[in-house]
């Protein structure tokens, strides 16, 4: 186990320094930089600016500059709002997105799991094509129109909640479910599937043939078996949802991460570029992790590579 | 013989009928099926793929989902009570305590993701209300009583970890481990390698005498049923065709089915090396079933009655019983 996680954090540090080379070089090629704006600056200035940031030496040094100064976990300030660290930005609105990523993932899992199995229990019932219609409803409309009208109904007509911010617990609601709406669709057809697949398997048959009740059946003979796909499915959708979404963000108007994805880029904001980029890869790679490790618990005959077999 | 039927049979099946709707209508899988079992006996259930042995079977524990399949008459009485009126309450209460069953592939059906240990013990706690020490206890018995070396260490390993032999060890280990009346064997060792065959045959039969335990063994191999069986039921599409004793089936059949299946399987018992004969044809399609005798159309005996009525099982003599109009006194007569 040790040896494992040694070996995968090993990968993850080439595969981030493999992505920050790239990342810089590409973000080099695009034409301009953060100061070629609209208004033309007076060239003394503009030059004073580039050799402020070292954009007037030659490419490698630059490079090499920045490499060193991410090893020291040092991603630069920003270079639109230069009062502000990458690092800090990354920090603040992070929480932000976190905070509500989290609560989505939770509705996530516990309503699309949840739909699933319910919906394979009582297959091509009333209830059964519900969720079918639920799911279709979750992957078929976009989050920018589900955010927006639950506004409106919700918060405009209803005033049930506020229309915008995220001050009180209650104004998690209507943003979580905009961004749960997706992964909810997904786990519940997904998790249908497996069980019905899982329902009819020769063992469940063994099972019911020791005389053991149908609930005992379903959480410890077939769920674990159903899951593992939805575990597979878990680890990117945690990555995309805690990094946070620009759209449901700003419609919400939450200032958390997902505005920087954009914005950044937009800016040519080349410190904000890197730094979101890399935050989001490291997100990304741990939650794959966690999956890996997650799958030795839930099915004994994978092992980790790495691992010594005891069997 | 004289004694026994003094007694209740422990399982006794009359007229069961078993359809499946499907969409091209309606399966009838088991036409009219009738049969016993006495306390400590063999009964093997013979005949080929979809002959509805499997189906009877599993209705033996109402194990068939429903729908699609849908139990049209016939009662099944087990221990004195009537299987088809019980609540599905009552069943689970039954199955695994009272009758267990071993499956045809051992490889799927084991649960993957639980140890071995946990699949036996589930059961022990739930029937007998044991604790998990005295579960564990009890498994680890059960799996050395199969023939599992290291039963201690072996009992927290997954099935993956167990070969197909081994694996066909445990589901006997955990049909047999509350004891049950009635041990339901569907094709045991069909899955398996025939020298892996032999032992899992061997472990039953050492079961059979050790706990005294009833056993319906369904296979397609008659060299199986004569290894084991006392009695013998030779079903063909959906119907109980032949019925009798080991050795009464097997020296003089009263059945062209029952004879065909004999004289297609390899002796080694004579020294003259006959060519094996195989029964030609296909078996009837259940969603029409003929009117006259199913097996007519392969028969080499077929009369003009044996296509436009069926016979009824005809007592043959001891207690052997054939579907055939060779057996009828009249046919007889002819003969003589």
């Amino acid at each position: 186990m040790v040896r494992y996680i040694a070996v995968k954090l090993l990968y993850m540090l080439l595969t981030l320094f493999i992505l920050a080379t790239a990342t810089f070089f590409l973000m080099k090629v695009i034409p301009g930089n953060p100061f070629l704006g609209e208004k033309k600056l007076p060239t003394e200035i503009y030059n004073n600016i580039m050799e402020k940031y070292g954009f007037d030496q030659p490419l490698y040094k630059q490079y090499l500059t920045y490499m060193n100064n991410l090893i020291h976990f040092d991603l630069g300030t920003s270079m639109r709002a230069t009062h502000l660290t990458v690092n800090s930005i990354i920090q603040q609105s992070f929480t932000n997105s976190a905070k509500l990523g989290i609560v989505a993932i939770i509705v996530s899992v516990i309503v699309g799991i949840g739909l699933g199995i319910v919906s394979a229990l009582y297959h091509s019932k009333a209830i059964d094509h519900f969720t079918s219609i639920v799911a279709v409803i979750g992957v078929s409309i976009p989050s920018f129109v589900i955010g927006p009208l639950l506004q409106y109904f919700f918060g405009v007509k209803l005033g049930w909640f506020h229309v915008a911010g995220l001050k009180e617990p209650l104004d998690y609601i209507m943003p979580t479910i905009s961004l749960a709406a997706l992964p909810i669709a997904f786990i519940a057809r997904l998790t249908r599937s497996n069980m019905i697949e899982v329902m009819n398997a020769d063992y469940i048959r063994t099972a019911k043939s020791k005389g053991l009740a149908k609930s005992f059946i379903i959480h410890r003979h077939a769920l674990r078996n159903a899951i593992l796909p939805v575990v597979t499915y878990l680890g990117p959708m945690t990555a995309n949802i805690i990094t946070g979404s620009v759209i449901v963000e700003s419609i919400f108007g939450i200032s958390g991460l997902g505005k920087y994805f954009v914005l950044s880029v937009s800016n040519r904001d080349y410190t904000v570029i890197m730094g979101v980029t890399l935050f989001y890869a490291s997100i990304l790679m741990i939650a794959r992790f966690c999956t890996d490790v997650a799958y030795v618990f839930i099915d004994p005959r994978i092992k980790l590579a790495g691992r010594e077999g005891n069997g | 013989m004289n004694k026994q039927q003094n007694h209740q049979p422990m399982l006794e099946v009359k007229d069961l009928r078993v359809s499946f709707d499907v969409r091209e209508g309606e399966v009838q899988a088991v036409r009219g099926v009738d049969f016993h079992v006495n306390s400590g006996e063999v009964l093997g259930i013979v005949g080929e793929s979809g002959c509805g042995k499997t189906v009877t079977a599993q209705t033996l524990m109402r194990l068939i989902p429903s729908p699609p399949s849908r139990i049209k008459s016939g009662s099944i009485r087990f221990l004195g009570e009537e299987i088809l009126h019980k609540s599905e309450k009552e069943m689970q209460q039954l199955r695994g305590s009272k009758m267990g069953m071993i499956f045809q592939d051992p490889m799927t059906s084991l649960n993957p993701t639980l140890t071995v240990g946990r699949q036996i013990t589930e059961n022990l706690m739930k029937h007998l209300k044991m604790n998990t020490a005295q579960a564990k206890t009890r498994a680890i018995e059960m799996l050395k009583l199969v023939g599992i070396p290291g039963a201690e260490t072996r009992i927290n390993q997954y099935p993956h970890e167990f070969s197909g032999g081994m694996r066909q060890r445990v589901m006997i280990a955990i049909a047999l481990a509350c004891n049950p009346a009635l041990l339901i064997a569907d094709e045991p060792t069909t899955a398996l390698d025939v020298t892996i065959q032999a032992q899992i045959l061997e472990v039953l039969k050492e079961l059979r005498g050790r706990l005294n335990t009833s056993i319906i063994l369904i296979t397609h191999n008659l060299g199986i049923v004569a290894g084991l069986c006392d009695r013998v039921v030779v079903m063909y599409g959906g119907q109980i065709v032949e019925t009798g004793t080991v050795r009464e089936i097997f020296s003089h059949p009263k059945h062209p089915y029952t004879e065909g299946l004999l004289k297609s399987l390899p002796r080694l018992d004579t020294s003259k090396s006959e060519p094996l004969i195989p029964i030609h044809g296909t078996p009837p399609d259940l969603v029409h079933p003929p009117a006259g005798c199913a097996f007519a159309p392969r028969c080499g005996y077929a009369m003009r009655i044996c296509q436009r009525l069926d016979p009824a099982l005809i007592d043959c003599g001891g207690t052997q019983a054939a579907r055939c109009w060779l057996n009828h006194s009249k046919a007889q007569e002819a003969k003589a």
